[in-house]
């Protein structure tokens, strides 16, 4: 016994390049659809994970472009204001606030960091209270810092990857020409803590002749408060800027909803044109088999199963394109992700591209959607094909 | 009155074609009796309305006009028209066709092109009938090839096994042999006497050839869309 399926996959390779072609064009499709899903789902996911990671909720910083500041933060950068590290202690008399740890930011020009230099990050922060708020840190060999005032160095896993330093090792910090010896290396962490160095707060604030100034105060509400209460209060203070990491969030999705809009329309575009070649592909191959599809319903087809028939076909090739588009995104999700990477002004950090199996759902049945609406005119048009013009050779179009 | 009984029946049976405001009679008047195992051959001229008539008796087409009975069922009859489904019912039920040109699908074997009808529709009673019409018809070991790799001699026979995998009562041959060279053609006519005598198959074919038409029990001929009995072998 033959069945319809067998009979429709058969048919399909009677044309092979054209089927192939238009596989090939619906695999792109889907290629393009479960990337960008993937894609929404991963820049959230990984932005979530940023922001918790910074372990603090708000930031307080001199005063300039808010979001400046905020992308500072999470990509490192140049262009940086002070405030006075007294501002810890008014910080810190409020009763939401639950810790705060002061952070001296530094971007240092390396000229050996890639191929025509680069920047280094440096950290000036206070061990307990940094480490405080980031218990997530893990020590991959040594410790923090012991002494305030010391020339060490804590260097994020990255960073040490980068520089081949081992704890015991010594560190130049570039334009300064200071050395450092690295007292310990962190955990990869997936964020911008791993290309970090950190040091000592006072140590930085001398060496960039900063005393007693800081650029950033990362602040931990209590658990259970209002935090727009406490914003409030600090806006209060004079020349600050309060930067809600909620809201920080908020702006990077928003910025981000524009590009993702950009790249759905494309992605529709791309579909819409993967499902005219399906019907263009289906459609000629009906009116190529015009004279057989006539003979199929003299030796007992019903128009039923004459519809079916190309519906078929047209799944198949809806259907292998899809999972075929999906395996190209898995596999390409690493490249895609760089390339996102390159285009984007800020990425965060870990997987960008992220498909799980709820999206490869959602785009199958997209796809098998897209295959049963390009296959409807098709089918249908060869469900009504008379046997006898077919015999007589009358294509009735 | 023969006693196998009427396998087909037509009264007064026309069909016109209408070429613009032109009536054409392709089948004009015909009246004609078949009776069950009977093997018929039609001749006449290209335009005599020899493929027009037997695409009516297969249901193929509606009648302009006169009735045609199938085993003393009344089919077409005063000026009532079958759908395309209603069409397609009888035809599964009742006949098996086979062409010229043969119409295997390329993509399949030998085997599947035989099986192909039951895909659509299975009648009671015909398991195993696709092997034992591929040895009936000598081509049991070309079941597994393509038709691209047989000869058009066996493409044909390859086409009447999958005619008659439903076990029909009827079989329609419209120029079964045009694409055959004469060694062949008779051939596929001896294989359809074959049939007729060993399944009491009632076999009605169109031909140009009068030779092979002869092989068949009556020779009928069209001439302008009426049809003359020139041949009848004795029983």
């Amino acid at each position: 016994m033959i069945t319809t399926f067998q009979v429709a996959y058969k048919n399909l390779l009677r044309k092979r390049i054209r089927s192939l072609l238009t596989l090939i064009g619906i695999a792109l499709s889907a290629w393009v659809l479960v990337s960008l899903l993937g894609f929404n789902h991963g820049y959230e996911t990984g932005l979530n994970k940023d922001i918790d990671n910074m372990g603090f909720q708000l930031m307080i910083m001199a005063k300039g472009c808010p979001y400046e500041a905020a992308t500072m933060m999470l990509k490192g950068g140049t262009g940086l204001k002070y405030m006075k590290e007294s501002i810890v202690d008014d910080v810190a008399k409020e009763p939401e606030v639950e810790k705060t740890t002061p952070i001296l930011m530094a971007a240092v020009f390396d000229p050996n960091k890639g191929e025509s230099g680069g920047i280094a990050g440096y950290f000036g922060v206070e061990p307990k209270s940094f480490s405080e708020m980031k218990p997530f840190l893990k020590f991959r060999q040594g410790r923090w810092f012991t002494d305030e005032n010391a020339y060490e160095a804590v260097m994020g896993y990255e960073a040490a990857e980068l520089e081949q330093r081992e704890v015991g090792d010594k560190i130049l910090m570039p334009e300064k020409n200071i050395e450092f010896k690295v007292v310990g290396i962190l955990e990869r962490t997936g964020t911008q803590d791993d290309g970090t160095i950190f040091v000592p707060l006072k140590t930085a604030q001398k060496i960039f002749n900063r005393p007693d100034e800081i650029t950033t105060l990362g602040i931990k509400v209590r658990k259970g408060v209002d935090s727009t209460r406490l914003e409030e209060k600090l806006y209060q203070l004079p020349d600050v800027q309060i930067v809600s990491l909620a809201q920080v969030k908020e702006t990077i999705m928003k910025l981000i909803s524009t590009a993702k809009v950009m790249v759905l329309s494309i992605a529709i575009i791309a579909i819409l044109i993967a499902m005219v070649g399906v019907i263009n592909t289906i459609l000629t191959s009906v009116w190529e088999r015009f004279q057989e599809i006539g003979i199929l319903k003299t030796i007992g087809a019903m128009p039923q199963d004459i519809f079916k028939l190309i519906w078929i076909e047209t799944l198949i090739l809806c259907m292998t394109g899809g999972v075929l588009g999906i395996i190209l995104a898995l596999i390409l999700s690493r490249v895609t992700e760089l390339v996102i990477r390159h285009v984007l002004p800020y990425a965060p950090s870990g997987g960008l591209v992220l498909i799980d199996l709820k999206l490869v759902l959602i785009t199958i049945a997209a796809v098998l959607g897209i295959g049963l609406l390009s296959g409807l005119y098709p089918a249908w048009k060869a469900g009504r094909i008379r046997p006898l013009e077919a015999i007589r050779g009358e294509v009735g179009r | 009155m023969s006693q196998k009984g009427i396998s087909v029946e037509t009264k007064n049976l026309a069909k016109v074609y209408l070429r613009g405001s032109e009536e054409i009679p392709a089948v004009n008047d015909v009246s004609l009796r078949i009776d069950k195992g009977d093997f018929i051959s039609i001749i006449g001229p290209s335009g005599s309305g020899k493929t027009t008539l037997i695409n009516l008796l297969g249901c193929l087409d509606n009648p302009t006009s006169g009735e045609i009975y199938l085993g003393g069922r009344p089919i077409f009859g005063n000026g009532k028209r079958l759908s395309e489904r209603e069409l397609t019912k009888i035809r599964r039920e009742m006949f098996g066709y086979i062409f010229q040109n043969f119409y295997l699908i390329p993509t399949l074997t030998v085997m599947e092109n035989v099986m192909l009808p039951l895909t659509f529709y299975r009648k009671p009673g015909t398991e195993n009938e696709a092997v034992k019409l591929l040895r009936l018809l000598g081509i049991e070991q070309r079941k597994d090839h393509l038709p691209g790799q047989i000869s058009g001699g066996e493409m044909q026979r390859v086409a009447i096994a999958r005619a008659m995998v439903n076990m029909p009562e009827i079989l329609l041959a419209d120029e079964p042999t045009g694409n055959l060279d004469t060694k062949r053609s008779v051939e596929i006519v001896q294989v359809l006497q074959e049939l007729n005598r060993k399944v009491s198959l009632t076999i009605i074919m169109v031909t140009h050839n009068q030779e092979l038409a002869r092989h068949a029990d009556r020779m009928l001929e069209m001439r302008d869309g009426q049809i003359y009995e020139i041949h009848r072998q004795s029983q």
